[in-house]
C-alpha cells in the first residue's frame, strides 16, 4: 500500500494532476479501493479554475416562462432554477442522492417517517437566513387544493410536515418510500424563502451559486457569482449567462463563431459535421430518456395484448435508433427502466424485430385486416412523424397496416397524448424506478397514459416502495419490467442520449444524465480551463 | 391642409372601431383555439386537478363575453393587464420589445428605402438594357427566397467563414448605439434584401410610367438630360405610388418579421406575438395585435397624407 499512500501524498500536494492520479491508480489495480470522496471532494476542490463568463443558448425558452418553481418547463428556467437554487437533496451523475441543503437524513424503518437535518448558517441571496420554515413553504407551494405544480403528484404520498427547531424537518408519508429523498432532489423542490408569491418569483432569490440579475423570459438571464455561496469547490464561474436560442441552427452557428460556450440539443442530422469542427466538443449522455408510443388498452382492438405483442414485435428498434438517432441511442425494451437505472433488469430478453411473429399474433387477435391509427406529430420528439412513417413500413412487412395520422404540434399533449388510442410520445425518464413507474403506469396514476391497470403489477409497486432491503427490492422491480415487458400498452423502441456541444475551452467531471446539461448542473459543475 | 386635417380626422375615427373589432375578431381567434392558457402552460405535466386550480386563479372559468368585457374595461383605463402565463405586466413585456422592433425596421428602412429608390431609378435610366435586368432579377431572386435561407446565407458567410458580425443580434439597453447596429446589421441586409425587389420595382415603374407623359418629351426636346429628367421631372410626379408601397414594406417590418427574428435571435414584439399565441396567453396576443393593427392603420394613414402633399391636384382640391 506505500504505493498508494505515495500517489494520494503527491495529488493531495498537486504534484500530479486528477487524470495522472487515475491512471497511476488503474496501474496498481485499485481504482475501486480508493474513496470516493478522495476523488470528489480533493479532486473538484483542486482542479477547477475560477472566473469567466459562461454562455449557454438552451432551447424550449418561452416569453411566457415563469420561475415559479410550480411550472419549470423549459431547459431554460429548469437550468436556470439550480443556477440560483439548491434543493434539499442532490442526485449526482451516479444516480446516488447526496446532501445539498440537507446535511443528514434517516427513516423510521417502515421508511414511513422521514427526518431531515438542515445545514445551519446558510443565507438566502436577499440576506435572509435559510431555516426549516422555509423549506416547509417551498414543499408546500406544490401541495394542497390551490397548487397547480406538476410536483403534485409525485407529492401526494406526504400526509404531514412538521418541524423540530429550526433546522429539523419530518415527514410523515401515507405508505412507505425508500426512495423517498430523490423525490426531494426533483428539479421543481428548490428551497425559496417563506412567503414568496405572485411576480416574485421571478427575483429567483435563492440559496443557490448564482445571483439573479436580469431574467427576461425567453430571451436571456443573467447571473453573478454568489460571493456567500455555501458549497464547497462549486459555481467556478464569475458570472453565467442563458439565451433562450430556440432555432437548432442559430445555436450552432452562435458555438461556431463563439458567441456561446454550450447547447444544448444538437442537429442529430448534421452533428457529425460539428463534431470536425475544430474547438468543439460534442457531448452525448445516456440518460433515462426514452420514447414511448402509448396504447389505451382500454379500447377495442388494444385491449387485446395479442394485439399489443403483435405490434411491439412488429417495430424495428435497431433501424429506428440507427435512422431517427442516428446512432445516439439504444434500443428499449418496452419498459420504462432504462440501463442507467439502477435496478434495470439486464437479464430481461431483449425484444426483436420479428414480422413473423408479429403476424402470429395478429392473425390469433383475428385483427390483420384492422387499419391501425398512429398518431404523430414532431411535439412529441424531433423526428416523430419521420419514426411513424417508418414504423408504418416495418409493420407492413407483418402484415399489418398503420395509417400514420399527422397531428399539429400545437396542443399536443392536451389534444392528443392520452386522447387518441395509439400515439407518439416521449419521457425524460426519472432517476428512480418508483416514481418512474408511479408517475406513468400505476393504476391511479394521473398521466397513466395507457389507462393500463394490471393488479400483480400495481401489488408490486406498492411493496417495493417500502422494501428496504436491497436485493428483495430488485426482483421486484425486476418482476415489474417484465410484466410491463409483456403486458403493458406501450412500447418502449428506444433510449436517446442527449446530445450537445460545448466548447474546448470548458472542463467538466463526469456528466449527469440525470437530466440534459450535466443534470441541469452545469454553471455549478463546470469551469473555463485556464 | 383643410383636405389633411379632415382626412385625419375621418380616418382616426374609423380606426378606432377597426381596432375595436380588430380586438373582438382576435379574441374570438384564441377562444376558438383548442386548449386554453392552463392546459398549455402546465403542457404534458397537466393532470386534470392542476389545470383546474390554475384556471380559477386565472378566472377563467368565467363565461367569455365576461372576461371580454373586464378586458376591454381595463384597456379603456389604460391598463393592459397581466400575462396570464406569468403574471408579468403585458406593458412591462412589450415595452421595451416594441422599441426592439421599430429600431431593426427603422435601420433596415434606413438601408432599403434609399437602395431601393435609387436602383429604382437607375434601373428606369437604363431600362430594358442588361444592367435594368440584371437589377430586376437580383432583387427579385432575393424576394422569391425564404427570408431564413437568406439570412442562413448571410451567416454562413459573413459570420461563420469570415467572422466578421455576430450571428446572434442579442441587444440590450446597456450596449451604446454602435454596438446596437453592429449586432443587427445582418438582419437588417436580410430584411433589405426581402424589401428591396418590392419598392425598386415600384419606383421603376411608376418613373417609366410617368416618362410616357408629354410633358416629359417637352423637356426631352427641350434638350434636358435625362438623368435631371428623371431626378427632377419624372420622380417627384411618380412619388405618390412609391409612398404607398414604402408603407406597406415599413408595415411589413415592423410586423412580420418573426423569422428573421428567431434565426437571429432578435427579442422583438414578433416572437412574444407568437410564443402567446402558442400559450394562449389572451392579454399579450390582445395588445401585441392592437399594436400591430394601429402600425399598419398609422402608416396607411401618413401614405394617404404624404401622397396628397406631394401631389399639387390633392393638395388644392376639395374631395
Amino acid at each position: 500500500m506505500t504505493d498508494l499512500s505515495f500517489l494520494t501524498q503527491m495529488f493531495n500536494q498537486k504534484k500530479i494532476t486528477r487524470r495522472q492520479f487515475i491512471s497511476g491508480l488503474s496501474a496498481l489495480g485499485l481504482a475501486a479501493a480508493v474513496s470516493p470522496t478522495l476523488l470528489s471532494g480533493n479532486a473538484m476542490a483542486a482542479t477547477p479554475q475560477k472566473g469567466g463568463r459562461f454562455i449557454m443558448g438552451c432551447t424550449g425558452g418561452s416569453t411566457t416562462d415563469s420561475m415559479d418553481p410550480g411550472t419549470l418547463t423549459s431547459n431554460m428556467n429548469q437550468n436556470l432554477n439550480w443556477q440560483i437554487r439548491n434543493n434539499l437533496v442532490e442526485i449526482d451523475h451516479n444516480f446516488n442522492v447526496i446532501p445539498e441543503l440537507a446535511e443528514s437524513w434517516g427513516a423510521t424503518p417502515d421508511a414511513k417517517v422521514w427526518t431531515f437535518k438542515l445545514r445551519k448558517g446558510i443565507e438566502f441571496h436577499n440576506g435572509k437566513t435559510m431555516t426549516a420554515e422555509d423549506v416547509i413553504f417551498s414543499i408546500n407551494h406544490h401541495r394542497g387544493e390551490e397548487s397547480k405544480s406538476a410536483a403534485k403528484a409525485y407529492l401526494k404520498s406526504i400526509e404531514n410536515i412538521k418541524t423540530d427547531g429550526k433546522y429539523e424537518i419530518i415527514f410523515e408519508l401515507s405508505g412507505g418510500s425508500a426512495d423517498f429523498p430523490f423525490i426531494l432532489g426533483d428539479y421543481h423542490l428548490g428551497i425559496c424563502p417563506a412567503g414568496t408569491k405572485g411576480p416574485e418569483w421571478e427575483k429567483g432569490v435563492g440559496t443557490g451559486g448564482y445571483i439573479l440579475e436580469k431574467w427576461e423570459p425567453g430571451v436571456r438571464a443573467f447571473a453573478k457569482r454568489n460571493p456567500n455561496y455555501w458549497k464547497e469547490g462549486r459555481a467556478h464561474f464569475d458570472e453565467v449567462e442563458t439565451l433562450s436560442i430556440v432555432d437548432t441552427n442559430a445555436r450552432t452557428n452562435a458555438l461556431k463563431t463563439g458567441q456561446i460556450n454550450y447547447m444544448d440539443r444538437t442537429e442529430l442530422k448534421t452533428v457529425h459535421l460539428l463534431k470536425k469542427m475544430p474547438g468543439i466538443n460534442v457531448l452525448a449522455t445516456t440518460g433515462t430518456a426514452h420514447y414511448t408510443i402509448p396504447m389505451l388498452v382500454d379500447k377495442s382492438p388494444y385491449n387485446d395484448n395479442n394485439v399489443r405483442m403483435a405490434l411491439k414485435l412488429a417495430v424495428d428498434r435497431e433501424a429506428l435508433v440507427k435512422q431517427i438517432l442516428r446512432g445516439y441511442g439504444q434500443v428499449g425494451n418496452d419498459h420504462p427502466i432504462a440501463p442507467v437505472n439502477k435496478y434495470h433488469a439486464k437479464n430481461l430478453e431483449q425484444r426483436k424485430y420479428d414480422p413473423e411473429k408479429a403476424k402470429f399474433y395478429m392473425k390469433k387477435a383475428g385483427k390483420l385486416d384492422h387499419v391501425f391509427n398512429l398518431h404523430a406529430a414532431d411535439a412529441a420528439f424531433a423526428g416523430a412523424v419521420d419514426a411513424a412513417v417508418l414504423i408504418k413500413e416495418q409493420a407492413k412487412k407483418a402484415g399489418i397496416n398503420i395509417n400514420v395520422v399527422r397531428e399539429p404540434d400545437d396542443g399536443y399533449w392536451s389534444n392528443v397524448w392520452i386522447k387518441k388510442e395509439w400515439v407518439m410520445c416521449y419521457w425524460g425518464g426519472r432517476p428512480i424506478e418508483d416514481m418512474m413507474f408511479s408517475v406513468a403506469y400505476a393504476a391511479d396514476a394521473p398521466w397513466n397514459d395507457t389507462h393500463w391497470k394490471n393488479a400483480p403489477f400495481n401489488k408490486l409497486l406498492v411493496a417495493a416502495r417500502a422494501e428496504l432491503d436491497t436485493d428483495k427490492r430488485r426482483k421486484m422491480y425486476e418482476d415489474m419490467q417484465e410484466i410491463c415487458r409483456n403486458d403493458g400498452g406501450t412500447v418502449v423502441p428506444m433510449y436517446n442520449q442527449m446530445v450537445e456541444a460545448s466548447s474546448d475551452k470548458l472542463e467538466h467531471g463526469p456528466m449527469s444524465g440525470h437530466m440534459a446539461m450535466d443534470g441541469m448542473r452545469n454553471a455549478e459543475r463546470w469551469w473555463f480551463k485556464s | 391642409m383643410k383636405n389633411v386635417l379632415i382626412l385625419i380626422l375621418k380616418r382616426s375615427g374609423a380606426s378606432l372601431i377597426t381596432v375595436f373589432i380588430i380586438s373582438v375578431i382576435i379574441f374570438i381567434g384564441v377562444e376558438l383555439l383548442p386548449g386554453d392558457v392552463a392546459q398549455t402552460v402546465l403542457g404534458q405535466s397537466a393532470t386534470p386537478e392542476t389545470v383546474e386550480a390554475f384556471r380559477k386563479e386565472l378566472k377563467l372559468d368565467l363565461p367569455p363575453h365576461i372576461r371580454y368585457g373586464a378586458w376591454l374595461n381595463d384597456f379603456i383605463h389604460g391598463d393592459f393587464g397581466n400575462s396570464l402565463a406569468n403574471g408579468r405586466p403585458v406593458s412591462e413585456l412589450i415595452g421595451w420589445r416594441f422599441a426592439n422592433t421599430l429600431f431593426l425596421a427603422l435601420s433596415t428602412a434606413a438601408i432599403a428605402i434609399p437602395l431601393a429608390i435609387l436602383l429604382g431609378m437607375l434601373a428606369a435610366f437604363y431600362r430594358n438594357t442588361l444592367f435594368d435586368k440584371l437589377i430586376s432579377t437580383t432583387t427579385l431572386s432575393f424576394i422569391s427566397f425564404p427570408e431564413f435561407f437568406v439570412a442562413y446565407i448571410l451567416i454562413s458567410l459573413l459570420s461563420v467563414k469570415f467572422n466578421i458580425f455576430p450571428s446572434l443580434a442579442i441587444i440590450d439597453e446597456d450596449m451604446g448605439l454602435g454596438s446596437k447596429l453592429y449586432a443587427i446589421l445582418l438582419p437588417s441586409l436580410t430584411l433589405t434584401c426581402v424589401v428591396t425587389a418590392h419598392m425598386m420595382r415600384q419606383t421603376r415603374a411608376a418613373i417609366i410610367n410617368v416618362l410616357a407623359s408629354a410633358y416629359i418629351e417637352m423637356a426631352e426636346i427641350k434638350g434636358i438630360k435625362r438623368l435631371r429628367i428623371i431626378v427632377h421631372h419624372a420622380f417627384p410626379n411618380s412619388l405618390s405610388p412609391v409612398i404607398n408601397v414604402i408603407a406597406i414594406n415599413l408595415a411589413y417590418l415592423v410586423v412580420g418579421v418573426v423569422i428573421v427574428e428567431v434565426v437571429f435571435v432578435y427579442p422583438g414584439l414578433g416572437q412574444l406575438l407568437v410564443d402567446s399565441v402558442a400559450k394562449r396567453d389572451l392579454p399579450v396576443v390582445q395588445a401585441s395585435g392592437l399594436i400591430f393593427s394601429i402600425a399598419y392603420i398609422f402608416l396607411n394613414l401618413s401614405a394617404d397624407i404624404l401622397s396628397m402633399l406631394s401631389n399639387p391636384k390633392l393638395r388644392q382640391s376639395q374631395i
